[in-house]
């Protein structure tokens, strides 16, 4: 059978719906998973319905293509651990990228006369699609490993950037008045680099904000591939993606206090600050060293505990044993909470979804805003593989870099029990002022076991 | 109203809906919201059947086509499955 124009256009609105009612359902995790389901059915009518509009004459590559697609996706879904969540985020955006740029090449060949509207709609689709594939290679790079996470930096970095840009929008421009393929391809080829030059300058620290940005990319994107085909539903699923995105960069650029300009543009963590800050003269003082034993005689028999988790956390797998830390504590009757920070991490929530994966219940972990005020009424405060979040510097020291950021205020519990591996300052480079405040103590180690050595204590009784 | 015209609508109103929805969303989802709209954003795909399966498609469009088809249907199961196992994780505490 094949569906008129209408019942097509009719059933892509069936689909928008579904997508819009799939983020919806994000508002609160009880409907989320519901939300989820939406969201695959409203993919699948939008698929048929393409299908079966009689656009679509030969099925042979078609089949091929998603049978391997739906192979490679549900292994990868299925065995990707949850601390590698921000490497696949970034694989998929480039996947996107590179599929919008493919979309936007084929749909040139396949038409016979463009039209320079059309061909001013296919170089955005292709130019945002090629920043969006090679940025996101980039990210993943950085967030696996494979390249270094330390900004790249060159003198006149800035002003090549801005000549690329240039050169790619005259390229779009000329493109769209001649339909050269010369252009198009040199344009093509400039946006891809332009990725890759954005990208590099930024470093690990920064990277939940660059997720975000990557994320909003893609759905520009797909909008720009709805505008050249004409396709409505692509029009409504981009804007909807690209919003996202941009609303989770401005997140993370308020939680950072620092713009989004300066996150792109200015990079940061490069350490080159003076030396001769507060951290500095705190350092002379020296910072005190404990034992579990030392942590849990103060744990054991609290009142309150709260837990600020970061991105060391993740590294070494602690959540499982911060779960059974949690489970005996409140069996002694310890109140235990979490504090989240919204740029802990390297993508906006990886927190969350490690507690989550840990079997901790969400009705324990609680935002920043939610959660400062009660550090002041906490016995102890943990902290587990964070360090700029928890930084005090950010409200007193006007020269360090993280000057104004929004911080958790976990220096204000009684007692603050800091988990690291060693002094190293960790990626920003910023030494934190909070080791050497009078009731911090720092437990060296690995954070997996210094908690399981912590649960083993006590298992053993305690005290 | 031009077709292009058109579009220019639903893609203004697209936005405000998208601005109004995504603020709606809890922190905590934060990372199921990147994995969904990762996968929601495969509807590219619609774009690629219809450059790999055109009529007119010689064989260098179909190859195009077939992998934008694979790279899209990558995102679109990979991109649902992944979520729907991060929401799975999302528990209350039990009623003891």
């Amino acid at each position: 059978m094949t569906l008129s124009a209408n019942a097509q256009a009719l059933a892509y609105l069936a689909s928008a719906v579904l997508f819009i009612l799939a983020l919806k359902g994000l508002t609160h995790p009880a409907s989320a998973r519901r939300g989820n389901l939406y969201g695959m059915l409203g993919m699948a009518i939008a698929v048929a319905a393409t299908l079966l509009g009689g656009e679509v004459r030969s099925y042979g590559f078609i089949i091929a293509g998603v049978a391997a697609g739906a192979v490679i996706g549900t292994v990868v879904a299925l065995r990707i651990q949850m601390t590698a969540m921000p490497q696949l985020v970034a694989a998929l955006h480039s996947f996107v990228g590179l599929a919008a740029v493919l979309v936007a090449i084929g749909t040139f060949i396949n038409t016979p006369d463009p039209g320079a509207v059309m061909m001013a709609e296919l170089s955005a689709g292709i130019v945002i699609g090629a920043i969006t594939f090679t940025g996101s290679v980039i990210a993943f790079g950085k967030l696996q490993g494979l390249i270094s996470g330390k900004p790249v930096k060159f003198t006149g970095q800035h002003a090549l950037n801005a000549a690329l840009g240039v050169a790619t929008l005259g390229l779009a421009v000329h493109f769209a008045m001649t339909g050269s393929v010369l252009s198009l391809s040199l344009m093509t080829l400039i946006a891809l680099v332009l990725g890759v030059t954005l990208i590099i300058p930024i470093g690990g620290a920064d990277m939940p904000v660059i997720i975000s940005m990557l994320n909003s990319y893609s759905g520009w994107a797909a909008a720009a591939t709805g505008f050249t085909l004409h396709n409505n539903l692509l029009i409504i699923v981009g804007a909807l993606v690209g919003f996202s995105g941009a609303i989770l960069s401005y997140i993370m650029c308020k939680a950072m206090n620092r713009s989004i300009i300066n996150v792109v543009f200015g990079g940061f963590g490069s350490g080159d600050e003076g030396g001769d800050s507060a951290g500095a003269q705190a350092a002379q003082q020296g910072v005190k060293s404990a034992s579990v034993e030392d942590a849990i005689y103060w744990m054991e028999d609290a009142g309150k505990v709260i837990i600020v988790p970061g991105y060391g956390m993740a590294v070494a797998q602690a959540q499982h044993a911060l779960k059974e830390l949690m489970e005996l504590l409140e069996t002694r009757g310890v109140e235990v909470k979490f504090a989240i920070h919204p740029v802990a991490g390297r993508m906006p929530g990886h927190m969350n979804v490690l507690l989550a994966e840990a079997d901790i219940p969400y009705d324990h972990v609680y935002e920043m805003d939610e959660i400062n005020p009660e550090f002041q009424t906490a016995d102890v405060a943990l902290v587990v593989g964070a360090n700029d979040v928890v930084n005090p510097a950010a409200r007193q020291d006007k020269s360090s870099p993280i000057y104004g950021m929004p911080i958790l205020d976990a220096g204000k519990a009684r007692q603050v029990y800091f988990l690291k591996r060693s002094m190293r300052p960790g990626y920003s480079g910023v030494d934190n002022l909070l080791f050497y405040q009078e009731n911090t103590s720092l437990v060296f180690g690995d954070a997996k076991a210094t908690i399981e050595g912590m649960v083993n204590a006590l298992k053993g009784g305690g005290h | 109203m031009t077709v292009s015209l058109v579009a220019l609508y639903v893609f203004v109103l697209a936005c405000i809906i998208g601005y109004y929805v995504i603020w709606g969303v809890t922190p905590s989802l934060h990372t199921p919201l990147v994995a969904l709209t990762n996968a929601i954003s495969g509807i590219v795909i619609v774009g690629a059947l219809l450059v790999a399966g055109a009529e007119q498609a010689g064989t260098a469009t179909e190859l195009i086509g077939f992998v934008a088809v694979l790279l899209a249907s990558i995102n679109v199961f990979g991109g649902f499955l992944v979520t729907h196992r991060m929401l799975s994780m999302f528990k209350k505490k039990p009623k003891a």
